[in-house]
């Protein structure tokens, strides 16, 4: 397999993902759905690495899953927080910042 | 034979992906997230990158997604029935629209590229790419910095996590009534989407569903002794 299809599907998924975070509402599947395009990101960067057949995109990988593992921890927490405070788990409800 | 395996795991990579978009119950939602990471580690398998595939698996697959499921869970909040797209048609014709606009880049950007690597399989491998050796090596030497940076975000985000969610710092003033043992649950999520105060309390299942507003504030304090012995 050429590493071109490896992109492909990649973008593919960048798509699924861009799109779920546009379209849903509840926070924990557009975290969801922001997982999707980190991984998108993950599947592009590993194409690169065995283009080259360097291990840098490898690298690149593993810190983007330490990001993304970060962005987990936060995103959940700020949601249980919300859900204490009996906010509405809801984004289009969550458009006052303050309070 | 790599050719059918990667039209197998891509494919479950997509519908898991299609999956995540499409679900109403976010249960649902996480597990075909689930199945989509392991038909992505399996894609970085062909690729010859075995540590991470490994880390996938591992990190991915299995300790956030349980997070994940936990946190489901307990807020159990999915979309209300019938609003997926309630977002109206004209936020998902935009959405959708622009998705498309996205993909349409992206392609143009993989096709039209002067890289005539990409049309390869990729250069001459040496026997160590992808083992852990290699990866340790180059986290120790060149991306020594990174690492580091990486451990310390790592350090804040729990920090963080333990700071929004503890129950110290964010405690709504009427917690206690949120308990569904006390009798009054009034959560704002839907019913019926699969929560524990649901498994607990037959919730949604047997009982009519009261109106999805937050009723909960004005009900009645309970005994604030019997929220204490909640701790």
């Amino acid at each position: 397999m050429t590493v071109n299809w490896y992109l492909i599907v990649s973008a593919m998924i960048f798509t699924l993902g861009a799109a779920g975070v546009m379209i849903r509402r509840n926070p924990l599947v557009i975290l969801l759905c922001l997982e999707l395009m980190l991984n998108a990101g993950n599947l592009a960067l590993i194409g690169f690495s065995r283009m080259w057949g360097d291990g840098a995109g490898e690298i690149f990988a593993i810190v983007v899953m330490v990001i993304a593992a970060c962005e987990v921890a936060i995103g959940l927490g700020i949601i249980v927080a919300l859900y204490r405070r009996r906010l509405p788990v809801d984004v289009d409800e969550l458009k006052e910042l303050h309070g | 034979m790599t050719f059918l395996f990667f039209f197998i795991f891509a494919g479950f990579a997509l519908a898991g992906a299609a999956g995540v978009v499409v679900l109403r119950n976010p249960f649902y939602c996480v597990l075909s997230l689930v199945v989509h990471l392991i038909s992505l580690a399996l894609l970085f398998l062909l690729l010859e990158a075995q540590f991470v595939a490994v880390a996938q698996i591992v990190v991915y697959a299995g300790a956030v997604m349980v997070l994940y499921v936990f946190v489901v869970a307990y807020v159990g909040g999915g979309d209300k029935p019938d609003q997926l797209w309630s977002a109206g048609p004209r936020q998902k014709a935009l959405a959708i629209g622009f998705a498309s606009l996205i993909f349409i880049e992206l392609a143009i950007a993989i096709l039209g590229t002067a890289l005539s690597a990409l049309g390869t399989e990729g250069a001459k491998l040496s026997a160590t790419y992808g083992t852990p050796a290699e990866i340790g090596e180059l986290l120790l030497t060149d991306y020594l910095l990174a690492f580091e940076l990486a451990s310390m975000l790592l350090l804040i985000a729990a920090i963080g996590a333990v700071a929004l969610a503890g129950r110290r710092g964010g405690i709504a003033e009427d917690e206690g009534n949120l308990s569904p043992r006390h009798g009054v649950v009034h959560t704002p999520s839907p019913a019926a989407t699969g929560s524990m105060a649901e498994g607990v309390s037959g919730y949604g299942v047997t009982t009519p569903l009261p109106d999805p507003q937050f009723e909960g504030r004005e009900l009645q304090q309970p005994a604030r002794e019997t929220a204490e012995d909640d701790r």
